[in-house]
């Protein structure tokens, strides 16, 4: 049973780490209808500022720092491609990929074989909640994830700008009609999600992962099924979508040796099973808005 | 009337010259430049399959490295030898490799309650799923796979005749190898599966998948049977796939999974948008700017600046991250500024050179 609670409260953690890339992947896509495929190296981008950046500046500085040249990327590459091509949705989302392949191949290039040190100060100590015991570093990882959450969808909800997002989401041509200005939406909705998955890099390379290397974007990966599997225009299915990744990937890693006929390391594809059986029932995710025309 | 004949006899000039050097190549070129040829090919045949799904259709799949390593290894299992604590069926090579193109075409069958329903990033995510799942499988079931180290390839070995190094084959003077042998199945089969895709995309099923990518409603109420035009697709896009897996194990000899990664499924997304959507011939000029780039770069990397040589280390650019980069930034340049592809390209130059400009009726690149 602790070893249960132990999974559980692990998986909730890093759920809510890749709530937080899912949802930065679902603010892109209401806000511009673009799939961005490069999410994975914008964290990536976010993650090696940090490790290289805090021996020099400070630990938190570097946070910001990272955050800062994340969401200025995303913004950059709104601005200079994404804004520039007049290309059909489903086209532009080959070029994230084009961008994913430039961003991915110089940062594995300059990472190299290192396994980059992120600085924290939380380190490797594991606290104890009466039997069960988990790292220091994922109850921060689960705080500051609700926080950033929750202040996003409060601004999301009260603001003048997350009026103009939710209107431009709905529908583009009324919205700008009304003189919301699309293309600061967009390019706010790219920084924003720059920055969030800067700071889920972080939490995806401290204890008990040894550090930043050139697979952290795989993992960051896994964020994608957890934004399908909520629906990719659902802010409240990314945040639902991040936990069930990270519950199950938690509890299928933990119980390998009762699975041993799925194979070594089911709990690293177990998100990508668990969105196909998700999609076969529901194929526009479970919070997503079915699109319907009969003929 | 003769400004209309000229552009014919041209084009049939083109395509002697091109034959004729598909001939004559096996006899001038070393092994390097074979070998990177007949990668072109394989990828090539893989490069149509995607387009007929992705350029055509619309459906973004980015699972093609997945359907590539089902044929790659079921044409391994069914025919090799069952030794030590690896299986396998032992069928006639030949067959084998049918039964592997069959296998794929099965695969992308059974993934058609997603591949009819979804479209765009849903099925984009969901088919970058199998690339994962498929890792999985091929490190995981080693009796079939080899697992990790993966397995040799049986070389193909058609009514007799292998091809592979021996026996001894000796024409004017050359000596003709495995990789001489291979070239003219490949181009064969490069030509086959092109002549098909094309008979494909001009007909009746070509105007219905470009509908159904151009406006799914209009398609269906055409009486276009949308899903069961995607599904049927995606089967098709398979078993190309499979073929070209096929062709790439005959190549490398030697089947590993970490080749048929993420990587792989991107090249091949890129290698289509880089010559253009849609096309056939724009899938085969994308396949052979992809496949050659690493290698011409590795070949001359010590006179290029910035581009270090392997192995060095260094500062610089190796040849594969080089290679990676310059095509990232085409796949970006192309979606913006030809958005019919480097094909497209070559159609507007053509059509400029010879001084027709085409009437507005024809649709000479994508609608924005």
């Amino acid at each position: 049973m602790t070893h249960f609670a132990e999974l559980l409260l692990n998986g909730i953690s890093m759920g809510s780490v890749y709530a937080l890339i899912a949802l930065g992947f679902v603010i892109i896509f209401k806000a511009s209808e673009v799939v961005n495929f490069a999410h994975a190296s914008l964290l990536l981008v976010g993650g090696f500022l940090i490790a290289e950046l805090h021996d020099d500046i400070g630990f938190w500085p570097a946070v910001l720092a990272g955050a800062a040249g994340a969401a200025l990327t995303a913004a950059f590459v709104e601005f200079a491609i994404i804004r520039r091509s007049r290309a059909h949705h489903s086209v532009l989302a080959i070029v994230t990929i084009g961008i994913d392949i430039i961003l991915a191949t110089e940062l594995t290039r300059r990472i190299g074989t290192q396994v980059m040190a992120m600085g924290d100060p939380w380190g490797d100590s594991v606290v104890h909640l009466g039997p069960v015991s988990i790292a220091e570093t994922r109850i921060v990882a689960l705080i500051v994830a609700a926080c950033l959450i929750g202040t996003f969808l409060l601004a999301f909800k009260y603001t003048g700008w997350g009026v103009a997002m939710r209107a431009a989401a709905e529908d583009h041509e009324t919205a700008a009609l009304m003189g919301v200005r699309l293309s600061r939406v967009s390019l706010s909705a790219w920084a924003v999600a720059g920055a969030l998955a800067a700071v889920a890099a972080l939490f995806l390379a401290v204890f008990p992962t040894p550090g930043l290397d050139r697979t952290t974007g795989l993992i960051a990966l896994k964020a994608f099924p957890a934004a399908i599997l909520g629906g990719l225009d659902s802010t409240t299915g990314a945040l639902v979508g991040g936990l069930v990744i990270g519950v199950t990937e938690a509890l299928m890693s933990g119980y390998q040796g009762e699975m041993a006929f799925l194979g070594r390391g089911i709990g690293d594809v177990a998100p990508f099973l668990v969105m196909i059986i998700v999609l076969l029932i529901r194929p526009a995710g479970l919070f997503g808005t079915r699109e319907l025309t009969r003929v | 009337m003769s400004d209309t004949r000229a552009p014919r006899l041209l084009r049939l000039a083109l395509w002697a010259a091109t034959a004729f050097a598909a001939v004559l190549i096996p006899f001038y070129l070393d092994a390097f430049w074979l070998m990177a040829g007949l990668f072109a090919m394989s990828a090539a045949v893989g490069a149509i399959g995607l387009n007929l799904v992705t350029g055509a259709t619309g459906q973004l799949s980015m699972g093609h490295a997945f359907f590539l390593a089902v044929g790659a290894y079921t044409y391994v299992y069914l025919s090799s030898e069952s030794s030590g604590h690896l299986s396998g069926l032992g069928l006639p090579t030949g067959v084998a490799a049918i039964g592997a193109i069959i296998a794929a075409g099965l695969a992308g069958g059974l993934f058609s309650p997603i591949s009819a329903r979804l479209k765009g990033a849903y099925l984009g995510i969901a088919t970058f799923a199998l690339i994962f799942l498929g890792q999985h499988v091929m490190h995981n079931a080693e009796p079939i796979t080899g697992g990790y180290n993966g397995r040799a390839v049986p070389p193909l070995n058609l009514f007799g005749f292998s091809f592979s190094d021996t026996p001894e084959l000796v024409v004017l003077g050359i000596p003709f190898g495995a990789l001489e042998r291979l070239w003219y199945l490949a181009v064969i089969l490069l030509v086959l599966a092109a002549w098909f895709a094309k008979g494909v995309l001009t007909g009746r099923p070509g105007l219905a998948m470009n509908t159904i990518r151009d406006h799914e409603t209009a398609a269906g109420v055409m009486g276009v049977p949308v899903a069961r035009y995607r599904a049927g697709v995606f089967v098709l896009s398979s078993m190309y796939a499979g073929l070209a897996g096929v062709m790439l194990a005959l190549v490398f000899q030697r089947t590993v999974p970490d080749y048929f990664g993420i990587i792989l499924a991107l090249d091949y997304l890129a290698m289509i948008v880089i010559g253009g959507l849609g096309s056939v011939g724009g899938a085969v000029l994308g396949a052979a700017l992809v496949t050659l780039l690493p290698q011409i770069l590795t070949r001359y990397s010590d006179s290029l600046p910035l581009v270090a040589q392997p192995g060095t280390g260094g500062g610089g650019f190796s040849p594969a991250e080089a290679a990676r980069i310059l095509y990232g930034s085409v796949v970006v340049a192309v979606v913006l500024f030809l958005p019919a592809g480097l094909l497209g390209l070559a159609q507007r130059v053509r059509q400029r050179l010879s001084g027709s400009l085409p009437h507005p009726s024809t649709p000479t690149r994508s609608a924005p």
